[in-house]
C-alpha cells in the first residue's frame, strides 16, 4: 500500500522501521520534520527522542548511543552539519556506526534555506578532521529517502563506519506516494559495544587516541583496508538511457532528477544522451562511469552548487573525453529547459 | 598471610602516569573502591575526558569510552538512554567541564540526566602545560595569565557546584577535597552517594574534588597542599550544595 509522505517524514519512518530507537537532534530548517516525526513516534515505541542543546551535543549523544551498540541517528542541515563535524570525526576515529542525515541548504555561513548540493565536498572528502570517510548515499526521490536509511545502517554496521544520507531541502520538503518496507531489519552482533563487562570479559574501550605514531598508523591502515572493501563492494549508480549514449549527464540527488527530464526532452529531439546518476557519493561510483569511457563523447556534470562532483568525474574520465559543468546555486533548482540548452550546445559543438 | 590492603578490583594493573603530588591517583582509587563496594563494576561504563585523565580508560576495569573535550555529558546521555541499567560516570577536569563543555554540563544537569559526574577542579589546564582554567583564582599566575589572572580582562572563576545547585534536575552537588585523610574519607562518602543516587534514579549527581597540580602550580607536593588550603578552599568552600535526600534543595 502506498502512503503519501514528505521526504523528511519518510526518513524518520524508515529509520523507525530499521529498528532505530535513538534519535538526537537540534532544530534547523529544512530538516525539522525528521525531529518532529521522531518526537511524536518514539515515545509510543519506547524509544528515545531527545532535543539536545546543540548540534555538537546531539552528535555526541549519537556517539554514546552508537558505542552502546544501538542503532542511533541524528539529522540536520548544512550549518548544523558543520557543528557536528567534530563528533563525526570522533566517530570515524572510534569506528562507530550510526546515521547522520543532511538535508542540505545553500551556501556558506547561514547562507539560505533553499535546496542545495553545496556540501558534496564536506560529505565525501572531509567529513571531519584527519583521514576520514563516511558511507554517503544520495537519494533522488521520497521513496529513496526511505529506502536508503536501512542500507545506510546496514553498511555502517558491516564496515564500522558512520553513514550519511545526503539529501537536500527539495527532497526533504516534497511529498510523494511511497511504499514502506515491512521486512525485519538485519541486526548484527556488536561484541565491541559498551554494555558492561558483567565482570566476565576484559573491558571494552571505545577510543580514538593513540599517542604512539606506529600504533596509530597501523589503525589507519586497517581502517583504509575497510574503506577499500567499501569501494570494491558498495558502489551504486543508476544508468539511464546510457546503452547508446553519445553524451552523458552525471549528477546526483535532486539535480539528477531534473536532469532525467532533460534527457527525455533531448531524446525527443534525437540527441543520444543518457544519465549517470550517482547513488553512492562515497564510495564514488567510479566503475559505472569507467564503463562508459570510450563510448561517451562528452560528459556534462549537473549540480546544485558551484561545481564540486565535477572534479571526481574528471578524475575518473581522466582526460579521455571533455567534462563540463552546469550548475545553479544559492538555492536555485535548475530547470529541465536550462539543462536541455546545455546538452544542445554540447551536441552541436561535437557534431 | 592476611591481605589488609590491595588494589581495588575496578582498577587495572596499569601504572598511573600522573605526576607526584597530583590528586588524580587518589580520586581514581576512591571511584574504584566505590565501584567495588557497590558491586557495580560489571555494569558501569566510564567516560574519560580530554586532559590529564584522558588515560582513565586504561586504568578502570569497567567498560570505558573516550569523549571529545567537554562532550562527556552528551556521550553519557547517549549511553544512559541506550541502556538505562548501566551505571554511567564521567570523569572531567575544570577546562573540560566548566569551559568547553559548559553547555553539555548545564543541560545534562537541568535534564536531570541520571549520571554521576566526578569533577576535578585544580584551577589549571594540566595536560597542555599550565594555562588559565575557568576555575583559576583571581591573581593566579599561569602560562596564559603571566601577570596573574586579572578579573577585569579574564573574568571571574566559575563556582560549579553553586551554579549547578540552582538547577532542578540536580540530585547531588557536593564539593570535597583530598588534601588530608579526613577529607579523603569525606570525598569517598560523597562519591559513593553520587553513585547510589544514580542507582536510585534520582538524577544528575556531581562531586567536585578540589585538587592539586603541583607540576603546573610550580610547587612541591607538600607546598601544593598548603596552597590549596590557603587559596583554593576559601574561594571554593567544601560542603553539600544540593542533596535531594539530605534536605538540601
Amino acid at each position: 500500500m502506498k502512503v503519501l509522505m514528505k521526504g523528511n517524514e519518510a526518513v524518520a519512518e524508515a529509520a523507525l522501521r530499521a529498528g532505530c530507537r535513538h534519535f538526537f537532534g537540534y532544530p534547523i530548517t529544512p530538516q525539522t520534520e525528521v525531529a518532529a516525526y521522531m518526537a511524536k513516534q518514539m515515545p509510543k515505541l519506547g524509544g528515545t527522542y531527545l532535543q539536545a542543546e546543540s548540534e555538537i551535543s546531539a552528535i555526541n549523544m549519537v556517539y554514546g548511543a552508537a558505542a552502546a551498540g544501538v542503532r542511533a541517528m541524528t539529522s540536520s542541515s548544512s550549518p548544523g552539519i558543520s557543528l557536528k563535524q567534530e563528533g563525526i570525526s570522533y566517530m570515524v576515529g572510534a569506528d562507530l556506526p550510526a546515521l547522520i542525515v543532511n538535508v542540505q541548504r545553500s551556501s556558506p555561513g547561514l547562507g539560505g534555506i533553499q535546496p542545495s548540493q553545496g556540501d558534496y565536498f564536506q560529505a565525501t572528502k572531509a567529513p571531519g578532521h584527519g583521514d576520514s570517510h563516511l558511507f554517503v548515499m544520495a537519494p533522488a526521490s521520497v521513496q529513496e529517502m526511505a529506502d536508503f536509511v536501512e542500507t545506510c545502517f546496514e553498511t555502517a554496521e558491516k564496515y564500522r563506519v558512520p553513514a550519511m544520507l545526503l539529501a537536500d531541502g527539495m527532497l526533504g520538503q516534497m511529498m510523494e506516494p511511497i511504499e514502506l518496507k515491512e521486512t525485519e531489519p538485519k541486526m548484527i552482533e556488536k561484541p565491541w559495544a559498551l554494555t558492561g563487562t558483567k565482570c566476565e570479559r576484559k573491558h571494552n574501550v571505545i577510543n580514538s587516541l593513540y599517542i604512539e605514531p606506529d600504533v596509530l598508523e597501523k589503525i589507519l591502515i586497517e581502517r583504509y583496508a575497510r574503506y577499500a572493501e567499501i569501494e570494491k563492494n558498495e558502489q551504486r549508480a543508476e544508468l539511464y538511457k546510457m546503452e547508446d549514449a553519445e553524451f552523458a549527464i552525471v549528477g546526483f540527488g535532486a539535480s539528477a532528477r531534473v536532469s532525467k527530464s532533460a534527457v527525455d526532452k533531448a531524446r525527443e529531439k534525437g540527441i543520444k544522451v543518457g544519465l549517470i546518476r550517482c547513488i553512492t557519493l562515497w564510495p564514488f561510483p567510479k566503475k559505472f562511469i569507467e564503463g562508459t569511457v570510450g563510448k561517451v563523447k562528452h560528459y556534462l556534470t549537473v549540480e546544485m552548487n558551484m561545481g564540486q562532483m565535477v572534479e571526481d568525474v574528471k578524475l575518473v574520465v581522466n582526460g579521455k573525453a571533455p567534462v563540463s559543468f552546469f550548475g545553479r546555486s544559492g538555492g536555485i533548482i535548475p530547470s529541465p529547459a536550462e539543462i536541455l540548452a546545455e546538452i544542445e550546445k554540447i551536441a552541436k559543438g561535437v557534431n | 598471610m592476611e591481605t589488609v590492603f590491595d588494589r581495588p578490583h575496578a582498577l587495572t594493573d596499569k601504572v598511573f602516569h600522573y605526576c607526584p603530588g597530583c590528586s588524580h591517583g587518589i580520586v581514581h582509587r576512591l571511584v574504584a573502591e566505590v565501584l567495588d563496594e557497590l558491586g557495580i563494576e560489571g555494569k558501569t561504563i566510564g567516560i574519560a575526558p580530554v586532559g590529564c585523565a584522558v588515560y582513565a580508560y586504561e586504568y578502570f576495569n569497567c567498560d570505558m569510552i573516550e569523549a571529545a573535550h567537554g562532550r562527556a555529558p552528551a556521550v553519557a546521555t547517549g549511553l544512559k538512554r541506550s541502556n538505562p541499567d548501566n551505571v554511567i560516570f564521567t570523569y572531567q577536569g575544570d577546562g573540560d567541564l566548566a569551559a568547553i563543555g559548559t553547555a553539555e554540563t548545564v543541560h545534562a544537569a537541568t535534564r536531570g540526566e541520571n549520571i554521576t559526574v566526578i569533577f576535578i577542579n585544580n584551577a589549571i589546564y594540566g595536560m597542555t602545560g599550565g594555562q588559565m582554567a575557568p576555575t583559576s583564582l583571581p591573581g593566579q599566575v599561569t602560562q596564559t595569565t603571566p601577570y596573574g589572572r586579572d578579573v577585569k580582562t579574564a573574568g571571574y572563576p566559575v563556582r560549579v557546584c553553586e551554579m549547578l545547585s540552582t538547577l532542578d534536575g540536580v540530585a547531588l552537588a557536593e564539593r570535597v577535597a583530598v588534601d588530608s585523610v579526613p577529607d579523603i574519607r569525606k570525598a569517598k562518602k560523597a562519591i559513593k552517594k553520587a553513585f547510589e543516587y544514580q542507582i536510585e534514579g534520582l538524577g544528575y549527581s556531581i562531586v567536585e574534588v578540589v585538587s592539586t597540580c603541583s607540576t603546573n602550580w610550580g610547587l612541591s607536593p607538600v607546598d601544593a597542599i598548603k596552597w590549596l588550603k590557603e587559596n583554593m578552599l576559601p574561594y571554593y568552600p567544601l560542603g553539600v550544595y544540593k542533596d535531594v535526600k539530605g534536605g538540601k534543595e
